[in-house]
């Protein structure tokens, strides 16, 4: 597979990540470099073998339905460059 | 059989083709994968933890109930529990998903096909196909009209377990779809997976709709989002029906978009933020490992399953041998069926069963109360049964005692006594009085005697009149009967 101009712009877009003209031709070579050594992997025959998530067998932990966190308004908040009646603000997004 | 309706163009006739989601918010205390609390109405931000603020360097670990929630309601759709799922990562920025991305499963979800029946009147019924149920997290919400510049974000939500339920593309017109969201709503009820309030959110749906002509292949579908009642389900399937018609009679293609329902205009419109992320570039989330569940914790939430609405409808048909209807009405929603058993033991069931219909959920309906909230209790309503069925009252009194009752409170015995209601059934009482009125009115007993039977009415009427009304019909008729006849 080989990435083309549109798919990066595209890529780019949605990661919100913004490309310079100049950077763009280079950008292209290192992701196509990564995709094809990614591609190897394609070579392994993986038919009737069961994904392996890891080396030990470790299963989800799952934990009791209790509540025990939240009630600090004040530190979530804290983050927002502007809040407003406790709560973060961005710039209007009306559909 | 019932047909679906069929929708009349210009140029024929159209079909439609409906699918529906649902998102249903899980019943538990704490979010999907935080400590953070999910009760509904609270201050701005303070059930939010570091997980649902996304800051970095948390780790997500999963809710043990919300997993047996999602099992508990697989089974309830006769859906396949998988012993292995997988949560994934879908990707897209908005204001109120501070992680960039969504935790849901795609590949592998927690619960895959099944089926529900839904009832078309009449009993009339038709089986419904379920794609899948996965586990997902919910958003924040948004506010626009708190500030005139900005939207405030409240992360409250943010992380609350979602079931989102999605349906085969089984449904022929708006009725069936509102049957299905209906049928679904008192399911999740009746296991307690899912509290059903839609006007809190708690309940949502999204539908995919296509139009095809009769019997040919599927057409361009288009997803309505933002509709929180059946009602508005309904009306936006069937104003987007005729939208999708109008265009392809035109000569044009429908678009494939996501559209949102505006309820005061009653029409849908296109969701231009909705069109470039489509593209959500899903990937396993590296936080998670895949859930394992063993047959054995599926098995035990199957055993323990409670009655389901189509069973219990069947059974109070056959146990106390009500009509489909009745049945139907009584066991749509969990708390009016365990309502109507406590009160039909040990009394006349099909009374108990028409007295609640016609009158206390009539009331509820016309207060727009729920039964938790209403002013009658079960047992008061017992005692006003037990009043009519010894015949201290008759049932027209126990109307207004009723009515007394739900607007001023107070038990019915009471109201009773307090409003002199009591009908007069003393036998002896009763004699003399109609004895007195044969007496004195010799000329309308010798026009009933000869033949003019409508008199018994007018009879009936003087005794009436001598007690204001509270003498027990049932027992005035009896003896009228036997001294008329001598």
């Amino acid at each position: 597979m080989s990435l083309d101009k549109s798919t990066l712009e595209k890529v780019a877009n949605l990661a919100r990540i913004k490309v310079k003209e100049s950077e763009i031709d280079p950008l292209i070579n290192e992701l196509n470099n990564i995709m094809s050594w990614v591609e190897k992997l394609n070579e392994v025959d993986i038919d009737n073998i069961e994904p392996m998530t890891g080396v030990s067998d470790a299963k989800l932990r799952e934990r009791n339905d209790e509540v025990n966190d939240g009630g600090y308004q004040d530190k979530v908040v804290n983050n927002s460059p502007e809040s407003i009646s406790n709560s973060f603000s961005v710039p209007k997004v009306i559909e | 059989m019932r047909e679906p309706i069929i929708l009349k163009g210009e140029t024929g006739q159209w079909e439609m083709v409906i699918g529906l989601e649902i998102h249903a918010q899980v019943k538990c205390k704490s979010k999907l994968f935080s400590g953070s609390s999910t009760e509904f109405g609270a201050e701005p931000n303070t059930q939010v933890s570091f997980i649902d603020a996304a800051m970095p360097g948390m780790l997500p670990v999963i809710n043990q109930e919300a997993v047996d929630q999602a099992i508990r309601t697989g089974h309830a759709l006769n859906a396949k529990i998988n012993n292995m799922s997988v949560f994934d990562r879908k990707n897209y920025f908005y204001p109120d998903l501070p992680q960039g991305y969504q935790i849901s499963q795609y590949k592998s979800p927690i619960v895959g096909e099944g089926w529900l029946i839904i009832d078309l009147g009449k009993g009339e019924t038709k089986k419904i196909g379920i794609e899948r149920l996965h586990l997902e997290q919910d958003a924040g919400k948004l506010m626009h009209d708190q500030h005139p510049k900005y939207s405030l974000v409240d992360l409250n939500r943010s992380g609350i377990p979602l079931m989102e339920i999605v349906s085969k593309p089984d449904m022929r017109d708006w009725e069936e779809a509102g049957a299905y969201l209906r049928k679904l709503r008192s399911i999740v009820r009746y296991i307690d997976s899912c509290d059903g309030n839609m006007d809190q959110g708690s309940l949502r749906c999204d539908a995919n709709i296509s139009v095809r002509r009769p019997g040919e292949k599927f057409g361009t579908r288009c997803e309505l989002k933002n509709i929180n009642s059946v009602k508005f389900m309904m009306k936006a399937v069937e104003y987007e029906a005729y939208r999708q018609i109008e265009i392809i009679e035109a000569g044009n293609q429908v678009k494939q978009e996501t559209r949102l329902y505006d309820p005061i205009k009653n029409e849908t419109r296109s969701m231009r933020s909705k069109e470039e992320a489509h593209d959500y570039r899903y990937f396993p989330d590296p936080d998670l490992l895949p859930l394992y569940i063993t047959d054995e914790r599926i098995n035990t939430f199957k055993k323990n399953l409670p009655e389901l609405p189509d069973v219990k409808r069947d059974r109070f048909q056959k146990e106390y041998n009500l009509s489909f209807y009745d049945a139907d009405v009584l066991t749509a929603d969990k708390l009016h069926a365990d309502f109507f058993e406590s009160l039909a033991k040990g009394r006349d069931a099909k009374f108990v069963a028409n007295w609640i219909i016609t009158n206390f959920f009539a009331m509820l309906n016309e207060v727009d109360k729920s039964i938790e909230e209403s002013p009658i209790k079960e047992e008061q309503l017992g005692e006003l049964f037990d009043l009519i069925n010894d015949g201290t009252i008759s049932g027209r009194t126990a109307k207004e005692v009723f009515e007394e009752m739900f607007t001023n409170g107070g038990n019915a015995s009471e109201i009773v006594e307090k409003k002199g209601l009591k009908q007069i059934s003393n036998t002896d009482e009763l004699e003399a009085m109609i004895q007195k009125i044969i007496e004195d009115n010799s000329q309308q007993v010798e026009k009933f005697r000869s033949g003019n039977e409508k008199l018994f009415g007018w009879f009936v009427g003087q005794v009436m009149k001598n007690t204001q009304g509270a003498a027990n019909p049932k027992v005035v008729n009896e003896i009228l009967k036997k001294s008329l006849k001598n």
